[in-house]
């Protein structure tokens, strides 16, 4: 992340959008039956419309969040956002069969030229339905399974009602439940024993119409002794109005098996990401979430693992930019269950022109978890005097032979390190960056190599669409 | 005569409300020297602050002009493209951003287009050499855990590098060692041969090595004094307040 971090720091590029043109489209609002006509437009089994139902009735109940930005929160208005919006009656397996305006976009953002050059399959999401969809054959012949969610429950219900839920029953948190009740589209994947998958596989989450809600939901099963890169991204048009993305992400990883999931979220700033992603870790597992958080309006995401495994690894790697009217209240929390296991986490964060970062994070070490290490590092950086920065770490430790580094760090931008640099003919601008790279360069270098390239390499992929 | 690179005229500077510099007048034309002399806290650094530019600093009165050009009009990054610099007394810490990238970037700001690899390197080589600073020095952090004497000698490779038009130094030679000191004064005198120079300092033992072509006694933001070579000497051995109407 070297002039990559400079250029992300400008405009949002991505706000632009298409004319509405939806097949189905439902009002703005949601009751009981809104949930039902979800269910039934998708010919679902019963079994699911009911998890649909319960779940919803528990939303309804379920207060608000009393902690993080509570403010914001409070300002979303459910009843004006649409629960279901289908722009094109089929998931397509070619580009040239997608409709023209959607494949426009989804051209102007880079996806099909990302296809061709480093990934293993592609799902395009545009508004709640996948509208694109393919998977290099040598891994379906593997026999990966790589569907948009909705073609998984019609393709391989046992799997999906064997776990869906499982890791994060819909009962975890308000949004949860909102989208176990309403969910559409995200992807399903299942990795094979023994199977590696060498190029990543993508999804990519667009919103396009106004007051739109997203709620995609995805399980991803890697079996003993496989492994998987995953890799989505986001975007939506600006809008006055806000709109609400919230995601469910389930990972299970089993024995021996290595999931990494990287996110690059560039939703526009009217835009409420309010994901729960969460995974397990079964024996020698390994879990890695990559997430940089650079776009939307609120941010509350802190992708978690369950290490319940022996010898299982979790590895939260998190980058966040919060800008003008932005709040990225993001974090990460690793549940030690089980002996001998390890976790990282390392989170880095910008605040500028009135925009606040936090770090929310949990570490629990279980009395079962002997002979356990874990090491956090979360450093902020603020840029000027309008911006903030918040850490609220919390630790439960339940046993005494558990190795725990912290380390955190605040820093803010003097006018004095400014003032040295544009005395070395650095612009303002110019010497914010150099200083926003500074801040990032020890993060790079003490990541494996791996991680620093992917790091770019995802926020490349987001310039490379760059858009006037 | 030789061009005038500097001039200030009867500049008044307060800092949050308290005024600091009370009515100071100066001009340096090119190939000069001038050293400012004075008590802690007399407004030394002020002086140099607000000639390059540093927001903190208010110009309630008078006016400072760059080459006959009123500085207002420039920012700070145009005032050191136009070719002034400021070694300063405390050099900030940037952390993360190593040495050598710091230097080509500066470089390709002032000089407005990126300096050639190759001879940017020999350039720098050279530089560092003159300066004996160990080529370490590159991949380490801007003034991150320097020393007081490598801070200095940071600030000198950098003068060297940009080649300014005006140089102010402000305590360029305090933390430095004997040695560290003749070094630093032979490339403050290459740099001097051919621009304006004002220096800041407190011991005789820097204007013993680059000679000053005018000494002045700053007291209580206002130059009481201007002198030779000579008159540093008397400073050093009467002290200021004999020259402190206020005492
Ligand atoms: N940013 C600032 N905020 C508040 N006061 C300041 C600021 N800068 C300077 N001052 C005050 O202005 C006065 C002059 O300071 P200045 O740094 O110019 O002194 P100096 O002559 O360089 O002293 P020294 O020899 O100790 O370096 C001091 O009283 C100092 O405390
Ligand atoms: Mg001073």
């Amino acid at each position: 992340m070297t002039d990559e971090a400079q250029d992300i720091i400008g405009d949002y590029r991505y706000g632009f959008h298409d004319p509405e043109n939806s097949t189905i489209r439902f009002d703005q609002g949601l009751s009981e039956q809104v949930v039902r006509d979800i269910s039934e437009l998708k010919n679902e089994p019963q079994w699911m419309t009911d998890i649909r139902i319960k779940a919803y009735r528990h939303f309804v109940e379920r207060v608000m969040p009393e902690w993080g930005n509570c403010d914001l929160l409070d300002q979303i208005d459910f009843e004006s956002i649409i629960y279901f919006l289908r722009s094109s009656t089929k998931t397509e397996k070619s580009w040239d069969e997608v409709p023209d305006d959607i494949k426009n976009t989804f051209d102007r953002l880079g996806i099909p030229d990302a296809e061709q050059k480093w990934l293993g399959g592609v799902t395009a999401q545009y508004e709640s339905e996948a509208v694109y969809h393919s998977i290099r054959e040598d891994l379906e012949e593997q026999g990966v399974i790589f569907l948009d969610m909705d073609s998984g429950l019609k393709q391989y219900p046992e799997l999906i009602k064997k776990y869906f839920g499982t890791v994060i029953p819909h009962s975890d948190n308000k949004f949860s439940a909102l989208n176990t009740a309403v969910w559409s589209g995200g992807s399903f994947l299942y990795i094979p024993k023994g199977v590696s998958v060498e190029m990543p596989v993508q999804a990519y989450f667009r919103i396009n119409a106004k007051n739109m809600g997203q709620f995609e939901r995805t399980l991803i099963i890697a079996d003993e002794g496989s492994s998987v890169h995953y890799v989505e991204g986001c975007t939506a048009p600006t809008y006055s109005t806000d709109s609400l993305h919230s995601a469910v992400v389930e990972l299970i990883a089993m024995e021996g098996a290595k999931i990494r999931y990287s996110t690059v979220q560039n939703w526009s700033s009217n835009v409420y990401n309010l994901v729960t992603k969460r995974a397990i870790a079964y024996k020698n597992a390994t879990i890695e979430w990559v997430d940089g958080n650079i776009g939307s309006k609120l941010t509350m995401k802190y992708p978690s693992v369950l290490l319940k495994g022996e010898g299982s690894h979790a590895e939260v790697i998190s980058v966040a930019y919060a800008g003008e009217g932005q709040h990225q209240d993001t974090g990460a929390k690793v549940h030690h269950l089980a002996p001998n296991t390890t976790s990282n986490i390392i989170s880095k964060s910008i605040s500028k022109k009135g925009g606040r970062s936090s770090y929310r994070g949990l570490l629990q070490v279980t009395p079962k978890s002997t002979g356990c290490r874990s090491k956090i590092v979360c450093d902020a950086l603020i840029l000027d005097d309008d911006s903030r920065s918040d850490t609220y770490p919390t630790m439960e430790i339940g046993n005494s032979t558990a190795d725990l580094e912290h380390e955190a760090s605040v820093s803010k931008v003097s006018s004095d390190q400014l003032f040295y640099l544009m005395s070395r003919g650095f612009t303002e601008d110019a010497a914010m960056g150099l200083i926003v790279n500074g801040f990032f360069e020890p993060f790079t270098r003490e990541l494996p190599m791996e991680y620093a390239l992917e790091l770019n390499k995802l926020l490349e992929l987001e310039m490379e669409g760059s858009i006037g | 005569m030789a061009e005038e690179i500097l001039r200030i005229e009867n500049l008044h500077v307060s800092v949050e409300g308290t005024a600091i510099l009370k009515g100071v007048n100066l001009t340096i034309h090119r190939g000069e020297i001038h050293a400012i002399m004075g008590r802690n806290g007399a407004g030394k650094s002020t002086l140099a602050n607000v000639v390059m530019g540093h927001p903190a600093y208010v110009i309630t009165e008078g006016s400072i002009f760059y080459k006959g050009q009123p500085l207002e009009e420039l920012a700070v990054f145009e005032r050191a493209r136009a070719g002034m610099f400021l070694s300063f007394q405390y050099p900030a810490v940037i952390p993360g951003v190593q040495v050598g990238t710091f230097l080509k970037k500066a470089v390709t700001s002032v000089r407005s287009e990126a300096p050639k690899g190759r001879a940017f390197r020999k350039e720098l080589t050279a530089a560092m050499e003159q300066l004996s600073m160990d080529k370490s020095f590159l991949s380490r952090y801007v003034n991150d855990g320097f020393s007081g004497g490598e801070k200095k000698r940071l600030e000198i490779l950098q003068m060297l590098l940009l080649k300014p038009n005006l140089a102010l130094l402000d305590e360029t030679d305090s933390g430095l060692d004997i040695d560290a000191l003749r070094i630093v004064a032979k490339g403050i005198n290459e740099v001097a041969v051919d621009s304006a120079c004002m220096i800041i300092t407190h011991y005789q033992r820097l204007l013993d090595l680059v000679k000053p072509h005018y000494v002045h006694a700053m007291i209580n933001g206002a130059i009481v004094q201007t002198g030779g070579p000579e008159l540093a000497l008397e400073l050093e051995d009467r002290g200021y307040d004999w020259l402190d109407v206020t005492a």
